[in-house]
């Protein structure tokens, strides 16, 4: 499986008076590991999750996918190892509306290719069924609550059997019970399918259920 | 089998917007509708008055003129010298061609190429208290069949041997007829400018359906003519028909090297028609583009409100691993899919219009006399304008596809929370 390393990483923003989001962030994360980061707002959690996702790129520093420094990737290369090999939730949902719930799932799919129509149909409905959406496969976005959203989100995630799935905010928009299950969903996803999951939040009792904390203050690691 | 996956993106953001997506279409559709149409009335005009001159005209008509002045022996000598004449008088020349009968022997000799002898003058006819002023050529007729169909165009008459058969005959113009008020038969007086005045019978009427040609030419035996001009033995012009029509400028230009006479091609003859024949097909391209333009706002808008709306996919789309161009790709196809079924439907509709205009039926005289429309249908018409939607649809696309494609996930996602 897949181990996410990152190395001094810094971001910095420019303009006349340069922001620093990040700076000189060492981490790792092994396979089969549920890292929550946490820290108070504007702390640099998302910025550095976006780093780690390979959604943005450092100013100084690297990061490291399975050996691979993926800071010399160009702009396509990074967007094919997103699709093959990360999967994302972000705190909003960003399910496409005019789709269905098993077409939006479907997506990664088709778009990578691994699997042909049928093989993604059949795991998109795994996926979904998996996450208690059975009865909601044939439904739009807007005919769903909003845990159920999420867990669509995170089916599309997952859709392509990323080694590494990142969540920002994951919770933000659901009550607590959802988000209680999204954190033991992510914690099963690490142990039980050995795959390293990193989860930005700003909810203690949640961070709690990860393997690991890491905390976050002005762009820089105060605990892991 | 589900469709490709930019395919199916792109028609469902086209589908959720199905108002502004079907104005766009119409739009499309419309220009296109509408350059078919309009295509096809004048290109159709245009094709048959160029068929009915290069029909009834010779391609080339040699006449007793010089294209430029003839040079006084000290410009000639003293070429680019201080050299002012003035006061000069110039010296009074017989008019008609010199060694007309060289020039129609060599000319006869080429392949692919037929004369005929004609002199040409101005002539009133008097009828019935009415006087009618027209142009008279003296033709032979076993010559002049080879050069022009004249024969062809006669709605009274049937033959241009009625010229040798009647004593005085002459052949007029319908126009020509109808002004002067002259049937098939009747007996009208012909007067020339020199005074000459024959008393001569209408053996033919035609129709050549040029508006100019049948309200002013008349034709009578090149005997006849010369009599009528007082210029026995002359020919003014020689005219001439090629079996190649496209030759005509060429043969022209070596016809006034060779022999030192203004010799005009039909393009020349027509040139004024076929001016206007251009700027009407500079306003009809403008119009028609003018209405894509128009349909191409439509469908830039369509696409940059998608755009605009769809910012969040797009950011969920490029983290997910779609790459720049694809996010291109899809709304490029957006635009083109417009272009497509606009171009359809407007294919459609063109057909629709150009075949219910073909059943209309109008007594029309302009430069040709035509009942109804004269449409000319090509497939050039149909591929033109698929074309020209097809591309200004896609273009239209471009600029937001490209706007959308470089939109950054990180900026998106922050601000979509």
């Amino acid at each position: 499986m897949t181990e996410l390393i990152a190395r001094q990483v810094t971001r910095e923003l420019p303009g006349p008076v340069p922001v620093t989001l990040v700076r000189g962030i060492d981490l790792e994360v092994h396979p089969g590991e549920f890292v929550a980061i946490t820290g108070p707002s504007g702390s640099g959690k998302s910025s550095l999750l976006y780093l780690l996702g390979l959604l943005d790129r450092p100013t100084a520093g690297t990061i490291v996918m399975d050996g691979l420094d993926t800071t010399t990737l160009t702009a396509d290369q990074a967007a094919d190892l997103r699709l093959a090999r990360l999967g994302f939730v972000f705190q909003f949902h960003f399910l496409l509306p005019e789709f269905s719930a098993q077409t939006n799932v479907e997506i990664p799919m088709r778009k990578l290719g691994r699997l042909d129509d049928r093989a993604a149909r059949r795991r998109a409905q795994e996926l979904l069924d998996m996450l208690g959406l059975a009865d909601h496969r044939g439904k739009r976005p807007d005919q769903l609550s909003g845990g159920q959203r999420q867990r669509v989100a995170i089916a599309r995630a997952l859709a392509n059997d990323p080694p590494v799935l990142l969540a920002d905010e994951p919770t933000g928009n659901l009550d607590s019970h959802s988000a209680q299950v999204v954190f033991e969903l992510f914690r099963d996803l690490a142990h039980d399918q050995g795959r390293s999951v990193v989860a930005v939040t700003h909810d203690v009792q949640l961070a709690a259920l990860a393997d690991r904390r890491v905390t976050l203050v002005d762009g820089s690691i105060v605990t892991t | 089998m589900a469709l490709p996956l930019g395919l199916h993106i792109a028609l469902q953001h086209l589908l959720h917007r199905r108002r502004q997506t079907l104005v766009s279409l119409l739009g499309v559709s419309l220009g296109v509708a509408f350059f078919i149409a309009i295509a096809s009335m004048m290109q159709g005009f245009q094709r048959d008055f160029i068929a009915r001159i290069i029909d009834i005209q010779p391609h080339v008509i040699v006449k007793d003129d010089f294209r430029e002045p003839p040079r006084q022996p000290v410009e000639q000598v003293y070429e680019g010298g201080a050299v002012d004449l003035r006061g000069l008088k110039p010296r009074e020349e017989t008019r008609g061609i010199r060694g007309a009968r060289n020039m129609l022997a060599a000319l006869d000799e080429e392949p692919g190429i037929h004369v005929a002898p004609t002199l040409s003058g101005n002539i009133l006819l008097r009828f019935g208290g009415k006087d009618v002023s027209a142009n008279v050529t003296g033709l032979v007729p076993e010559q002049q069949r080879k050069v022009t169909h004249l024969e062809k165009d006669l709605i009274a008459g049937t033959s241009l041997d009625a010229l040798y058969t009647t004593a005085n005959g002459i052949i007029i113009g319908d126009g020509v007829a109808k002004r002067g008020g002259i049937r098939m038969d009747d007996l009208i007086s012909v007067v020339s400018p020199v005074g000459v005045v024959l008393k001569m019978k209408v053996v033919g009427i035609f129709s050549s359906g040029v508006t100019l040609v049948d309200n002013f030419e008349t034709y009578v035996l090149l005997k006849k003519a010369q009599i009528l001009q007082n210029r026995a033995n002359v020919i003014n012009r020689v005219n001439v028909r090629l079996d190649d029509v496209e030759q005509a400028a060429p043969l022209a230009a070596r016809i006034e090297r060779q022999f030192g006479y203004r010799a005009e091609p039909w393009q020349e003859q027509s040139r004024n028609v076929l001016g206007i024949f251009v700027i009407q097909n500079v306003i009809m391209y403008s119009t028609v583009s003018a209405i894509l333009i128009v349909a191409c706002f439509g469908i830039f808008n369509v696409i940059s409100t998608v755009v605009f709306e769809k910012t969040r996919d797009i950011g969920i789309l490029k983290s997910m691993g779609f790459r720049d161009a694809d996010i291109r790709r899809i709304f490029v196809m957006e635009g083109l899919m417009v272009g497509i079924l606009g171009t359809l439907i407007g294919w459609s509709l063109g057909y629709g219009i150009v075949e219910f205009m073909g059943t209309l039926k109008f007594d029309m005289e302009g430069f040709v006399k035509a009942q109804g429309f004269i449409l000319y249908r090509t497939p050039r018409h149909y591929a033109i304008s698929g074309a020209m939607a097809i591309v200004s649809a896609t273009l239209a696309a471009w600029v937001p596809a490209r706007r959308a494609s470089r939109l950054n996930p990180v900026d998106i996602v922050r601000g979509a929370g």
